[in-house]
């Protein structure tokens, strides 16, 4: 049994019917009422219980980590990605000597947490690659996940044996058809791959699986629907596995694409806070690709984790701003570095912790 | 006779210890542990940065407070005992809380990967303390195999939700020759009040203190609701009975007669 059988059980729901329920009070455990349109009128309530949950399971901290791009060859023709082979932008690959010095100056900021990323080539960015670049940066880091292409359950396997201990894959977009027409090209085409690729670096003993839906690919309430049934499937499948969530917006970038669906500030409220009451003790990531003015916002409603001095360029870290602008995946929104994040949260009475792991 | 509790040769007059996780920032950390007299403290070592300048969680730990790191993050005995090797390599001494924990949803113990590490750890000299779900033949073995107390929780960590295994907990401390220490769900200080009363050595407080508004004053009613607890548990607190006692006995004028 994978995924994909729940996945077919709920596949043809029709968003604008099935969103519908007339309960007053907040019913914790039915994701269809927490994305529900009525229960986009009760915000507020369910506000006050997603912040009173945040606190009691992860108290008044949050995680800080930064994303490190290591390549950004890619074989697929996604739409909607700056990646995307199609797209004329410049393509780069770091040596380990720059490997090592992204590593030196995110080390130096105080992050222990890094999350390194490849676009899909297994031609220049293979597993090999991948585990040279764990070497060197099991030196400078305690909790190293990464983002790259599906794996088997072997190579996950290996780069836990090299460091690895989180996984972060995102479905993008879970409605099967969408998707096809989004990823014309390219090994990417591979729905169940990729949908089964948490489940296999679950399996292969992963610490932590965070898995998220590229919001503006479709509609927004089907999509989380089945995001969050897969967060959940996953939990009670690998009780031992820290499972996350993230929600990305899609942001501008190089190719162009127009979001098919409105995501706005109220429905992504919307969906992080029925996120939070459906599965208490996800992790919930807000990443850099939503602005400052948002993401403070944002803080006491149920994330747990956010990237701080982002870039999304290979060599992000190292190179001058003008450089990134011709290599980045897409253009991020809030700028602030480490040191101002943990002071933006510390002015609302949070934490910004920089390590919670360690290599054992 | 002054009330010390003794463990692993240590002597604690405050019987409230304090979990570190949670807090806002540091600085508040150290002054609700400093307010309230706290003398022993847990600190998860995945969060330890020693080599950090101003986020090493240790620099804030009053010289006074007796450090037991945990093994939080652990799923396994060999990896609990890793980290607690690590701990005490790292300078972070030879006190380590237990925790191995494979369910992520309740985060409940798994005892018998406990009692493995308890047996490795205690014959490598650490002061163990496991953390457990109250069983009575496992907290029997915990003893046996070297721990210097048990630490079974009220209720599911963060759940507030008070002493749930109190019946348990209560046959625990009747039973077991070492300190019994309840650890996780204590949400206010009338639960960790309870928890004395019945007998316990000493309550493990955490989420209560750290997410309060102000976790200063917070400390200081647990550390008194503890104090409260421990004070009637050495009065003697009377067993409850079905029906009223008045205080000023019906028949008391019968007396006259005699």
């Amino acid at each position: 049994m994978s995924y994909y059988d729940f996945y077919t059980q709920h596949k043809d729901l029709d968003p604008d019917k099935f969103f519908h329920h007339n309960s007053r009070i907040i019913i914790p455990d039915s994701l269809q009422y927490l994305l529900s349109y009525e229960a986009g009128d009760n915000l507020e309530e369910m506000a006050k219980m997603a912040r009173q949950i945040t606190l009691r399971y992860f108290g008044k901290s949050i995680q800080l980590y930064t994303p490190m791009y290591l390549s950004n060859y890619c074989e697929n023709h996604c739409l909607y990605c700056g990646f995307s082979a199609k797209n004329n932008i410049k393509r780069e690959k770091l040596s380990l000597e720059e490997v090592k010095r992204e590593a030196e100056l995110i080390s130096s900021t105080g992050l222990r947490h890094i999350l390194i990323l490849t676009g899909e080539s297994r031609k220049e960015s293979p597993v090999e690659f991948i585990k040279d670049c764990l070497k060197i940066l099991k030196k400078y880091f305690d909790s190293i996940s990464i983002e790259v292409y599906p794996l088997e359950n072997t190579e996950y396997a290996q780069l836990i044996q090299e460091g690895v201990d989180g996984l972060t894959i995102y479905q993008e977009v879970y409605n099967e058809f969408t998707y096809s027409q989004l990823h014309p090209y390219g090994p990417k085409r591979n729905y169940r791959f990729r949908l089964d690729a948490p489940e296999r670096g679950a399996a292969s003993r992963m610490r932590s699986v965070n898995i998220g839906a590229l919001l503006g690919l479709y509609d927004w309430r089907y999509e989380v629907y089945l995001l969050g049934l897969h967060a959940k499937y996953l939990q009670d499948k690998f009780p031992d596995v820290e499972i996350g969530i993230s929600v990305p917006r899609i942001r501008p970038q190089v190719a162009n694409f127009k979001p098919f669906c409105e995501v706005s500030d109220r429905n992504l409220v919307q969906i992080i806070l029925a996120l939070r009451i459906f599965l208490p003790r996800a992790q919930i990531t807000l990443s850099t690709r939503e602005n400052s003015e948002l993401r403070d916002n944002l803080i006491p409603l149920g994330v747990t984790r956010m990237s701080a001095g982002s870039s999304t360029a290979v060599g992000g870290h190292i190179i001058n701003t003008d450089n990134q602008a011709k290599t980045c995946q897409f253009e991020i929104s809030d700028k602030r570095n480490v040191e101002e994040m943990k002071a933006v949260l510390m002015n609302k009475g949070y934490q910004g912790v920089l390590k919670d792991w360690l290599k054992i | 006779m002054e009330d010390l509790l003794v463990i692993g040769g240590k002597e604690f007059k405050n019987r409230l210890f304090v979990g570190t996780g949670k807090f806002a920032n540091y600085p508040l950390m150290k002054e609700a542990l400093l307010s309230s007299q706290i003398e022993l403290v847990t600190v998860a070592l995945r969060r330890v940065d020693a080599g950090s300048k101003s986020d090493n969680i240790l620099d804030y730990v009053p010289e006074s407070c007796t450090l037991m790191p945990n093994t939080s993050g652990a799923r396994s005995a060999e990896e609990a005992v890793r980290i607690a090797r690590i701990a005490k390599a790292a300078g972070a001494g030879n006190w380590v809380k237990i925790e191995v924990i494979r369910d992520n949803k309740y985060l409940l113990p798994d005892n018998l990967e406990t009692l493995k590490a308890t047996e490795i750890l205690a014959k490598e000299g650490f002061i163990v303390l496991p953390y457990m779900s109250p069983d009575l033949s496992i907290a029997r073995r915990l003893i046996e195999a070297g721990a210097a107390a048990v630490m079974p929780l009220g209720s599911p960590i963060g759940s507030n939700r008070g002493v749930k295994t109190k019946e348990l907990i209560e046959i625990m401390v009747q039973e077991i020759n070492a300190p019994v220490i309840v650890d996780a769900g204590i949400g206010r200080p009338s639960h960790a009040c309870e928890c004395m009363e019945i007998g316990c050595a000493a309550v493990l407080v955490n989420t209560a203190i750290a997410i309060a508004d102000n976790p200063i004053d917070m400390a200081k009613a647990f550390s008194s609701a503890v104090y409260a607890g421990r004070t009637a548990y050495l009065t003697g607190v009377h067993a409850p009975l079905d029906d009223a006692q008045a205080s000023s006995p019906l028949t008391g004028f019968l007396r006259i007669d005699k």
